[in-house]
């Protein structure tokens, strides 16, 4: 229904390569890193190819305004936003109504596995700052500030794994990259909880069957659990022991 | 039938949501918790296993006020009757004038600021932490004093431990090295008074950074011994 959008490519996905010669079911390259902040006290960042994010997290420490102090637990605040020179177009700093929904969506779902009833009366900010921009930003966030978290030393259940899925030229794909996600018909973010089959999040954009809607929580599920191995490697790499030159 | 099984070994490293051990048998401990029938890590950090009790030990993290902990705490506020001592926590502590001077003190009189004052640094013990975690500390204890001169720095307080050492050996293989007067406080808060002071943190530094390695100890040693030099 309508035309192809102004600046469209003729396809997205020809046989089985994507623009980036990716498959339907590969991500982009995904570096990550953890403790790389001198001030924060715990950090992380977490790249999905271009599209790269990162992640500071301060407290559990006394949180103000006072009047929202929870004398029972710790309140999480995350704060989403992306830096002026994430995207081509220069992005005005400061809040907007798309970073303030990332942020609950994103809050809401790392709150459901810290132990906030560890900490009464605190508060625990994690500043998620997208330093460049080419779709997935949010699934980059959650991830690094995930990692940050536990970087931090803030008791969780699990870490929070995060991965996009959508539908492109009607195939569909992970990880959406920049020009699918301009272009495609469906862009669905999605974040679980580790190793359990519990969504903490989700967000979709467009129109999918029901059969293609299982299609994409499955593969949404398989690609939460590579992330996963991913994050707890990088985890462990943090404190990898080196002896040579003891 | 349940099967009991250990994960982990002691001190292996874990992240959150690892399991540790499965079956009934072992219980959760500081750090952890229970899942199903698994017991599972909370943090990023060492595996500790006491007779069941298995317990994670972070490597990263805030301190939180324990009832029985020494301290040292650093004066922020005073009223009439009690100091607001800030103790390296998102938790301030109160110390009553009944638990810091044992002698009778009229308020209508005395400022208290004669006894502490903005600024001092104290060593003190926790007398007693609520619910909600309101800290009372209290000076009625024979290690707390008013530490006067030096520096103080911060560490992990998770790695104090591994500063003080087994029975002290650490802490006192610093201060014979080096010199200088050192009291660690269980907030990661350290106090240093001497000539030394700078190399002093220095070494402790390298302790906070290599806690979670085997060989330290001689690590340390060899470093102190080439810096004295």
């Amino acid at each position: 229904m309508g035309g192809k959008k102004v600046g469209a490519p003729e396809n997205l996905i020809i046989g089985n390569k994507r623009l980036d010669d990716r498959t339907p079911e590969d991500f982009r390259p995904m570096e990550m890193s953890v403790g790389i902040l001198k001030h924060a006290i715990g950090s992380a960042t977490f790249n999905f190819g271009n599209t790269r994010a990162l992640a500071g997290v301060f407290g559990p420490r006394a949180f103000h305004p006072k009047f929202l102090q929870d004398p029972q637990k710790a309140v999480l605040r995350l704060k989403y936003a992306m830096a002026p020179f994430s995207t081509l177009d220069r992005s005005r700093p400061g809040h907007s109504r798309r970073s303030m929904e990332i942020s609950k969506v994103a809050t809401d779902a790392l709150a459901s596995v810290v132990f906030v009833e560890d900490y009464p009366r605190t508060g625990i900010d994690v500043f998620v700052e997208i330093l460049q921009a080419d779709a997935s930003t949010r699934c980059a966030g959650i991830n690094a500030a995930s990692l940050a978290l536990a970087d931090a030393g803030v008791p969780m259940r699990n870490l929070i794994t995060s991965c996009s899925v959508g539908k492109i030229d009607g195939i569909l794909v992970l990880d959406i990259g920049g020009l699918e996600d301009n272009f495609g018909e469906v862009d669905m973010a999605v974040s679980m909880i580790a190793d359990q089959d519990k969504f903490v999040h989700l967000q979709m954009d467009g129109i999918v069957t029901k059969e293609e809607w299982g299609q994409l929580l499955t593969m949404a599920r398989e690609g939460c659990g590579e992330i996963y191995k991913k994050m707890a490697a990088a985890l462990r790499e943090r404190y990898a022991t080196t002896m040579e030159g003891v | 039938m349940e099967q009991t099984e250990l994960v982990k070994k002691e001190k292996e490293l874990v992240v959150p949501g690892d399991v540790i051990a499965r079956g009934l048998e072992y219980l959760p401990g500081a750090g952890c918790y229970r899942y199903e029938n698994e017991v599972r890590s909370k943090l990023l950090g060492l595996v500790r296993l006491k007779d069941r009790f298995l317990s994670v030990v972070p490597l990263a993290g805030v301190y939180i006020p324990k009832a029985g902990d020494g301290i040292i705490a650093v004066v922020e506020d005073l009223q009439s009757t009690f100091w607001i001592l800030d103790i390296n926590s998102p938790y301030d502590a109160i110390l009553q004038l009944g638990e810091a001077v044992g002698e009778f003190v009229d308020i209508t009189k005395t400022d208290i600021s004669v006894y502490y004052d903005i600024g001092d640094v104290i060593y003190t013990k926790i007398l007693n932490v609520s619910r909600s975690k309101s800290v009372q500390l209290t000076m009625n204890d024979y290690r707390a004093k008013k530490l006067v001169g030096g520096r103080i720095m911060k560490i992990t307080p998770s790695k104090v431990p591994r500063l003080i050492g087994k029975e002290g050996s650490m802490i006192e293989l610093i201060k014979n090295k080096t010199g200088c007067l050192i009291v660690v406080g269980q907030n990661g808060v350290v106090w240093l008074k001497g000539e030394c002071e700078g190399f002093a943190a220095k070494a402790i530094l390298m302790i906070e950074a290599e806690a979670h390695t085997e060989g330290l100890t001689d690590r340390v040693t060899a470093m102190l011994e080439k810096g004295v030099e």
